[in-house]
C-alpha cells in the first residue's frame, strides 16, 4: 500500500440484488434458478414483452425492497415512479427496462462496516426497484456463430443500490460488500451467492492526488463474481490509475471487465456507442404510493441488523471482534449461538463461540452444510461444551463425541455412555496408570533421569493411551510429575 | 321482415333471446353479408368464419336450454361482434396493420374481448386499422386500405376505419375499436355511426397492442347510443392485468337512461357547454350548421346552452404529438424480429434491427418514432416531452374548470366530412390536423361520445361530439339517447347497405 501513498482513491458501489420473491416483478411467472433451470420455462407472454402485455407491480418486491432500504437507514418516498429506460438488446424483451429514476423508493441511507481502522459508516444515495434482463449464450458451431436467449431471468425483481463514493482502500470495498451481503441475508431478501449472478457488484473507481477535494476520471468495473474478485480488481484498478497519473497519462472514463485468469481489468467492447436511455415516466404504472402503515409495520418487524448485533456480542458476551464478526456474519449462525447459549446461560461465551466457528465450521466445510442442517441442535452442542466445562470429558474426547454427535444425531451424553468415555479423574486409578507406564519404559525412565526432560511429555502420551484417553490430563500430568520427581529424589540420594 | 343484418345490436339480443332467430342465422347473414360487400369494402382484415360458426351453434344450444328452463342467459349470448386489429384475440391473427406482425398469432385474448366472450359474444373477424392506429383514414394499413360505405371514393376514417365501415354497412352490429387521438370518434363521425371513447382506465388495456398508453382507451361504435353502452357496460371495470384500470361496476340503467329519467324524452335541466375554441374557421360550414342545428334540437328537448372557455385548446394538437409518439417509441421497440414476427437476417445485430424494422414498419410508424424517440433525447426531454406534460396539466384543469359549469360539452368531432383517398396522403401534418378536435378528450383522460347529426350536401354524415366529465359516460350516453329517440339519422344507411 506504501507505494500509493501519493494518490488517493474514491471508489462507489453500484450494487444489483436480485430480490427473492415467489413470482417475479410485474408478472406472476415463478423465479428459478436461472444457472440451473432448463431455458425459458419461466415465461409468460408479459416478461416476453409479446405485443399488448402490461406489467402489474409485485407486492412482494415492494416490501422486500423497503426491508433492505429500511434496514439501510434510508429515507422511504412516500411516492416513487417508475421509468422505461429504453435500449435495444435481445436479452430485453420490451426494448426498455422499467425501472427507476428521477424518483427512486428510497435515499439517504448508510450501512456501518468495520475495518482495520475502525468503524465507518458509508452513506446510501438511492435504493431503486428494477426487474432483470434475460441472458445470452454466444454459441460457435459447425463455423456458425449465434446467440441464445433464455428469458427466465427476465422480469426478475432486482434492487439496486448505490453508495456515494465513501470507499478509499479495496479492504473497505470489501467489507462494504460483505457487510450488504449480510444485511440482504439477514432481512431475507437475497441469498446472496454472487456466484450464481444474484448479488452483482460494479465498483467505480478513481483516484486523485491524496489531499486533492477534485474527483478523478472513474471507470467502472463489471464481471465480479466473488469477493476476492472485487478486492483484486478495484487494487489493481488503483494501481493502473495511480500508474497512469504518475506517467502523466490521463485516465478513460470506460467500463472495464475483470479478467480473473490473468488478475487485470480489461476495456469492455461497448454493445453500442454512447447510450441515451431516454428515460421517462412509465405510462403503463402508476406512481408507487406507499401506506406509512404498512412501512411502519416493516420497520417494526426488521430483525436485529449485524452491524447491532456483531456490537452486542461483543459487549454483552465479551466476544473477540473476530468471534463476533464471524459468528454474525450469517444470521442463522448468530441465532445459533444465542440458542446454544440460552440452554446454557451458565456457559462462557467464548468458549461456545469457538466450538462453533472451530469444529463445527469445520465440519459445514468438509461436508458443504449449512448450520440449519447439522444434526446438532444448538442445546446439544451446549451439553457437550458444559460437560468439558464441568470436566467430564475433556477436550480431544468432546471433539470425538462432537463428531460422532454431527455423524449420528446423539445426545453427547448419550455417545459418552455408549462408548464409555467418561473422563477419569479418580486419583488412584491414574496413578496406577502412572506407575505401570513408569515400570514399564525404563529405559526411558533412565534417559529422562540423565537430563533428558522431554521424556516427560512422552511418558504423558503413554499414560494418556494406557487410560484410553479418557483420563483427566491435568490429574494425570500432576501425578506423573509428582512420581517422575519421587524417582529423581531417590536417585540423587 | 327487414334484414337480420339491419338490426341493432339491442335488437338482435331480443331476437335472440326471444327465438325470434338463431344465432347460426344471425352469424350466417353477417357473413355472406361481409362475403358479398367485403371485398370492395375491406373492412375486415380477417373473417373468423368457421370460430364463428361454431360458437353460434354453441350459442344456440344454450339459448333454447336456457328458454326451457326460464333463465336469463348471459347478455351476449350469440351475438356477433367485430374487434379491431390491435386487440389480441386468442388464436387469430392480430396484425394491428402492420407488415412487423403479419403471421403474428397471440397466446392470449384482450380482456375487454374477453369479458365480452364471456357475455356470450361471438368475434365476428379482425377489422382493418391504421398501422398501430397511426392514422386518421385507415390508408396506413399495410394490407390495403378501407373505404367509405357511404362513398367507396372516400376513407372510413381512423385508425378504427375498418370497425366504423364495418357497423355503417351492417358487416357487424356493433365492433370495438380504440381510441388514442379520436380514433373512435373520427371514423364514427365519417360513417355515420355512433362511436364512444370511454374515461381513460374505464376499460383494461390488457391485450390492446399500445400505441400511446397513457392516452388509448378501448372503445365502442355501434348504430345508436344505447348499443354502445351495452357494449362498453361488459367490458369496463378493474382488470388486474392493467395496474391503470379502474372500477367501474356499471348496470345498464346506469348507461341508458337519460341522465334525468324522470322526464322521459327530455333533457330539461342538463347544461350542454358550448366552448368557442371548436368553432374556428376552416370548419366546414355544413359540420357548422349541422352541428348548431343538433344543439338548437337539444336546446328544445330542454337542456341549456353555456358557452365555455377551453383557452388551451390550440396546444392540444402539438402536445399530443410528442407524448403520442414518445410512448409509441418505447412501446414499438419490443417489434425487433427477435421472438416474434419476421425477421431479416443480417452480420450484425444492429443490422437485424435496422433491416427488420427498417422494412416492416411503415412509414408513418417510423415517423412517430423519429418523433418520439428525438423529444425523449438528452437536451431535448425538457423542452419537448417534460414542457408536453406540463401543458398537458393545463388542458385537463380546462376542462375541470368547464365542468364546474356544465354538465357535458358538445362539439364538432372533426372540422370536415370524410375525405377523398389520398387526399392528405403527401402531407401528413394536414392528416394530424383532422385529429384536432379529438385530441384534447385524451389527452384530459375524460369520456367523448360521437354521434351523426346530418348529411353534407354530398350525403356524407356530420357527427357531433359529447365529452363528459371522468367516469360520466352516463350523461353523454342519455343525452345523445334522448337526440336519438327524436331524430334518425343513425338510422340511415349507406347507399349500398340496402341493395342486399
Amino acid at each position: 500500500m506504501g507505494v500509493r501513498q501519493d494518490y488517493e482513491a474514491v471508489i462507489g458501489l453500484e450494487v444489483h440484488a436480485e430480490l427473492q420473491t415467489e413470482s417475479k416483478m410485474f408478472c406472476a411467472c415463478p423465479v428459478v434458478d436461472s444457472t440451473v433451470a432448463a431455458p425459458n420455462i419461466a415465461v409468460c407472454p408479459v416478461c416476453a414483452g409479446m405485443p399488448g402485455v402490461l406489467p402489474v407491480v409485485n407486492r412482494r418486491a415492494v416490501e422486500l425492497a423497503l426491508r433492505v432500504a429500511l434496514a439501510l437507514e434510508c429515507e422511504i418516498a412516500p411516492l416513487s415512479v417508475f421509468a422505461r429506460k429504453n435500449y435495444f438488446y435481445p436479452d430485453l424483451p420490451k426494448g426498455y427496462q422499467i425501472s427507476q429514476y428521477e424518483q427512486p423508493l428510497a435515499r439517504n441511507g448508510g450501512l456501518t462496516i468495520f475495518v482495520s481502522t475502525g468503524e465507518k459508516r458509508v452513506r446510501i444515495r438511492r435504493v431503486h426497484l428494477e426487474e432483470d434482463t434475460g441472458k445470452l449464450t454466444h454459441v460457435e458451431k459447425n463455423g456458425q456463430s449465434y446467440s441464445l436467449v433464455d428469458l427466465n431471468r427476465a422480469g426478475v425483481p432486482l434492487l439496486e443500490i448505490v453508495t456515494e463514493p465513501d470507499l478509499h482502500t479495496p479492504e473497505e470495498v470489501r467489507a462494504y460488500a460483505m457487510a450488504l451481503r449480510s444485511l440482504l441475508r439477514y432481512v431475507g431478501a437475497n441469498s446472496g451467492d454472487m456466484q450464481k449472478g444474484v448479488m452483482r457488484i460494479e465498483p467505480n473507481v478513481s483516484v486523485r492526488p491524496a489531499g486533492s477535494a477534485e474527483l478523478g476520471t472513474r471507470t467502472e468495473i463489471k464481471n465480479l463474481n466473488s469477493f476476492r474478485a472485487l478486492e483484486r480488481s478495484v487494487d489493481y484498478e488503483i494501481r493502473r490509475q495511480s500508474e497512469l497519473l504518475r506517467q502523466g497519462q490521463r485516465v478513460v472514463q470506460q467500463t472495464l471487465g475483470w479478467d480473473e485468469a490473468r488478475g487485470v481489468t480489461v476495456a469492455q467492447r461497448s454493445k453500442e456507442e454512447a447510450h441515451d436511455y431516454r428515460y421517462f415516466p412509465e405510462p403503463d404504472l402508476p406512481p408507487l404510493v406507499l401506506d406509512p402503515a404498512w412501512v411502519e409495520q416493516i420497520r417494526r418487524d426488521l430483525p436485529e441488523l449485524p452491524a447491532a448485533r456483531y456490537r452486542r456480542f461483543q459487549q454483552q458476551h465479551g466476544l473477540s471482534a473476530y468471534n463476533a464478526e464471524v459468528l454474525v456474519a450469517e444470521r442463522p449462525v448468530a441465532d445459533y449461538f444465542e440458542a446454544a447459549l440460552a440452554a446454557r446461560p451458565e456457559l462462557p461465551p467464548k468458549q461456545l463461540a469457538n466450538w462453533i466457528t472451530g469444529e463445527l465450521f469445520g465440519w459445514m466445510n468438509t461436508y458443504n452444510q449449512s448450520i440449519d442442517e447439522i444434526k446438532v441442535a444448538p442445546a446439544a452442542l451446549a451439553e457437550l461444551v458444559g460437560m468439558v466445562v464441568s470436566g467430564e470429558i475433556n477436550q480431544n474426547t468432546a471433539k470425538s463425541v462432537l463428531a460422532e454427535m454431527l455423524e449420528s444425531g446423539k445426545s453427547a451424553a448419550q455417545v459418552v455412555k455408549e462408548k464409555g468415555l467418561r473422563q477419569v479423574s479418580d486419583q488412584a486409578q491414574i496413578e496406577a496408570w502412572v506407575e505401570q507406564v513408569l515400570a514399564d519404559n525404563p529405559t526411558q525412565v533412565e534417559s529422562y533421569l540423565s537430563g533428558k526432560e522431554t521424556v516427560a511429555q512422552w511418558l504423558f502420551g503413554q499414560v494418556m493411551r494406557l487410560g484410553r484417553g479418557q483420563a483427566n490430563p491435568q490429574v494425570v500430568q500432576q501425578a506423573l510429575q509428582r512420581k517422575l520427581l519421587a524417582i529423581k529424589q531417590s536417585h540423587t540420594r | 321482415m327487414s334484414e337480420l343484418t339491419d338490426l341493432t345490436l339491442s335488437e338482435c339480443i331480443s331476437g335472440l333471446q326471444g327465438g325470434d332467430f338463431s344465432s347460426l342465422e344471425l352469424v350466417r347473414a353477417y357473413l355472406q353479408r361481409i362475403e358479398r360487400l367485403d371485398n370492395s369494402l375491406h373492412a375486415y382484415l380477417c373473417v373468423l368464419a368457421e370460430q364463428a360458426l361454431a360458437q353460434a351453434k354453441d350459442a344456440d344450444r344454450r339459448l333454447s336450454s336456457w328458454r326451457k328452463e326460464q333463465e336469463a342467459p348471459p347478455p351476449l349470448m350469440g351475438v356477433p361482434l367485430a374487434v379491431k386489429d390491435v386487440l389480441c384475440v386468442e388464436g387469430a391473427p392480430t396484425t394491428c396493420g402492420s407488415r412487423i406482425l403479419e403471421n403474428f398469432t397471440p397466446p392470449f385474448t384482450a380482456t375487454a374481448v374477453e369479458r365480452l366472450q364471456k357475455a356470450g359474444a361471438i368475434v365476428l373477424g379482425k377489422t382493418n386499422t391504421d398501422e398501430f392506429a397511426m392514422g386518421s383514414s385507415t390508408e396506413n394499413s399495410a394490407y390495403g386500405l378501407t373505404r367509405n360505405p357511404w362513398d367507396p371514393q372516400r376513407v372510413p376514417g381512423g385508425s378504427s376505419g375498418g370497425s366504423a365501415a364495418a357497423v355503417a354497412a351492417r358487416l357487424a352490429p356493433a365492433a370495438l375499436g380504440t381510441d388514442t387521438g379520436g380514433s373512435v370518434r373520427q371514423p364514427a363521425s365519417f360513417c355515420g355511426v355512433t362511436g364512444l371513447k370511454p374515461t381513460y382506465g374505464s376499460v383494461s388495456r390488457y391485450g390492446l397492442v399500445a400505441f400511446g398508453s397513457s392516452l388509448d382507451v378501448v372503445g365502442v361504435l355501434a348504430h345508436d347510443a344505447r348499443d354502445a353502452a351495452l357494449v362498453f357496460q361488459h367490458m369496463a371495470g378493474r382488470d388486474p392485468l392493467d395496474a391503470t384500470s379502474v372500477e367501474r361496476n356499471l348496470t345498464p340503467s346506469d348507461l341508458t337512461r337519460a341522465p334525468f329519467p324522470e322526464r322521459e324524452g327530455e333533457l330539461r335541466g342538463l347544461r350542454i357547454g358550448v366552448p368557442r375554441e371548436y368553432f374556428i374557421p376552416g370548419l366546414q360550414a355544413e359540420v357548422e350548421q349541422a352541428v348548431r342545428a343538433a344543439l338548437a334540437l337539444f336546446e328544445s328537448l330542454g337542456a341549456e346552452l353555456v358557452e365555455v372557455n377551453l383557452p388551451h385548446t390550440e396546444y392540444a394538437l402539438p402536445v399530443y404529438y410528442l407524448v403520442a409518439p414518445a410512448e409509441a417509441s418505447a412501446n414499438l421497440a419490443r417489434f425487433d424480429g427477435i421472438r416474434y414476427g419476421p425477421r431479416l437476417p443480417a452480420d450484425e445485430l444492429w443490422q437485424v434491427y435496422r433491416r427488420t424494422r427498417g422494412q416492416k414498419f411503415g412509414p408513418e410508424v417510423k415517423r412517430r418514432i423519429m418523433l418520439g424517440t428525438y423529444a425523449l433525447s438528452a437536451g431535448y426531454y425538457d423542452a419537448y416531452y417534460g414542457q408536453a406534460q406540463k401543458v398537458r396539466t393545463l388542458i385537463r384543469q380546462d376542462f375541470e374548470r368547464a365542468f364546474q359549469q356544465v354538465d357535458v360539452i358538445a362539439a364538432p368531432v372533426t372540422p370536415n366530412t370524410a375525405f377523398v383517398i389520398g387526399e392528405h396522403s403527401d402531407d401528413p401534418l394536414s392528416m394530424y390536423l383532422e385529429d384536432i378536435f379529438t385530441i384534447p378528450a385524451n389527452l384530459a383522460g375524460i369520456p367523448g361520445l360521437a354521434f351523426p347529426v346530418g348529411f353534407d350536401q354530398q350525403g356524407l354524415p356530420v357527427g357531433m361530439q359529447l365529452m363528459g366529465p371522468h367516469f360520466r359516460e352516463d350523461l353523454l350516453l342519455g343525452a345523445a339517447g334522448v337526440y336519438q329517440q327524436a331524430t334518425d339519422w343513425h338510422r340511415r344507411t349507406p347507399p349500398d347497405g340496402r341493395s342486399g
